[in-house]
């Protein structure tokens, strides 16, 4: 008669096979997304109801051309110059009621950040690599000047503030605080980036 | 006998390998946990352009994602290779755009209506002709808030 003992033990060596099938396949079919980008509001299709005269002084014209060639305030510009002459334009405080602007003061150019607006035209064939790049040195002015007075003011970047502002982990009460900080530096240096429509030709 | 005897020498013994299973379960539940399914497969170049003043695209239930750019290799035969629109899985008309939008919008929940985010995803050696007419669509349906979706990098790097 067989000798009986305790039950067998079941076989667990190919456990492991199954859960390296399943990692494989977890690997395989997913994708870790790269999801950040420059965040743009459009304007809204309807014009705004009472037009509103704006000084030529207080708009920064930029135009891309097909080739990828600036044209910044009717001057022939690098892109490694472009955020260099918007924050000058941003940060002139050109009538004197800006107290915390440090540009130049030169009254042939913006007269406050509140009042001035960049417009960027471009081309139908510019490329949009061309077009992202321009875009990132506009957004990159205005958040040199942020992050200046964040730091005179909170002693840290805006960046940082807004991210954290923005991430779903930060606790409310802290969102709270930075909320009431973060418009506040938007408000200094509001973002007035038209986009018209793109030229035909 | 003495009970410190020299066992005789078996040679080594086998390793333990049953803590593989939980090894391979923990890294299993790591990529289960931090990845997301792909909702659906890319038939466009998109290859996207670098930019350095990004910010992240939190919370994935509020966005809405267009891809543009030249159709792969396995469809440029059919398709040609001028950039397309691709929506969910299909290529696209820049005026299928807004109803595309609307369609999508009305899948949200009611809350999140107003607060959706469109990511523009384009290959960087589209054009922006394309991208202008999909920008006319968006602000048709008041669509406005838009995200154009880029790598992290040095923005330079997209002249080259």
């Amino acid at each position: 008669m067989p000798k009986r003992g305790a039950p067998a033990e079941v076989n667990a060596g190919s456990m492991a096979d199954i859960a390296f099938l399943l990692l494989i396949f977890f690997l395989v079919t997913t994708t870790i997304e790269t999801d950040a980008g420059l965040d743009r509001m459009l304007p809204p299709i309807e014009p705004p109801e009472n037009d509103v005269v704006i000084k030529q002084k207080n708009i920064f014209e930029v135009n891309i051309n097909k080739n990828g060639q600036l044209l910044v305030e009717d001057q022939l510009t690098e892109i490694k110059n472009l955020r260099e002459r918007a924050i000058a334009f941003l940060d002139n405080g050109g009538d004197g009621t800006c107290t915390y602007c440090k540009g130049a003061k030169n009254t042939e150019s913006s007269d406050n950040p509140t009042k001035a607006i960049i417009s960027l035209k471009n081309d139908r064939e510019t490329k949009y690599s061309t077009y992202i790049t321009v875009q990132n040195e506009l957004v990159g002015a205005y958040n040199d000047l942020r992050n200046r007075e964040a730091q005179r003011l909170f002693n840290r970047n805006f960046t940082d503030m807004e991210a954290e502002y923005l991430n779903p982990e930060t606790e409310s009460s802290v969102k709270d605080e930075l909320k009431d900080k973060v418009k506040r530096i938007q408000d200094l240096f509001p973002q007035k980036l038209s986009e018209a429509e793109t030229s035909t030709n | 006998m003495s009970k410190f005897a020299k066992k005789k020498d078996e040679g080594l013994p086998a390793v333990n390998t049953a803590a593989l299973p939980d090894i391979v379960f923990m890294l299993l539940f790591f990529f289960m946990t931090v990845t997301v399914m792909k909702d659906s497969s890319l038939k466009v170049e998109n290859t996207l352009p670098n930019a350095s003043e990004i910010k992240k695209l939190e919370k994935k239930d509020r966005v809405i994602y267009i891809y543009v750019g030249a159709p792969t290799s396995q469809y440029s035969s059919q398709f040609g290779s001028e950039p397309k629109i691709q929506l969910n899985d299909k290529f696209a008309d820049p005026s299928a755009v807004g109803d595309y939008i609307l369609q999508e919008r009305a899948k949200k929940a009611q809350e999140l209506q107003n607060v959706l985010t469109t990511a523009l995803k384009v290959d960087k050696n589209a054009n922006m002709g394309l991208i202008s007419d999909i920008k006319q669509e968006l602000r048709k349906v008041n669509a406005l808030k838009v995200n154009y979706t880029t790598y992290d990098g040095d923005a330079f790097n997209n002249l080259q």
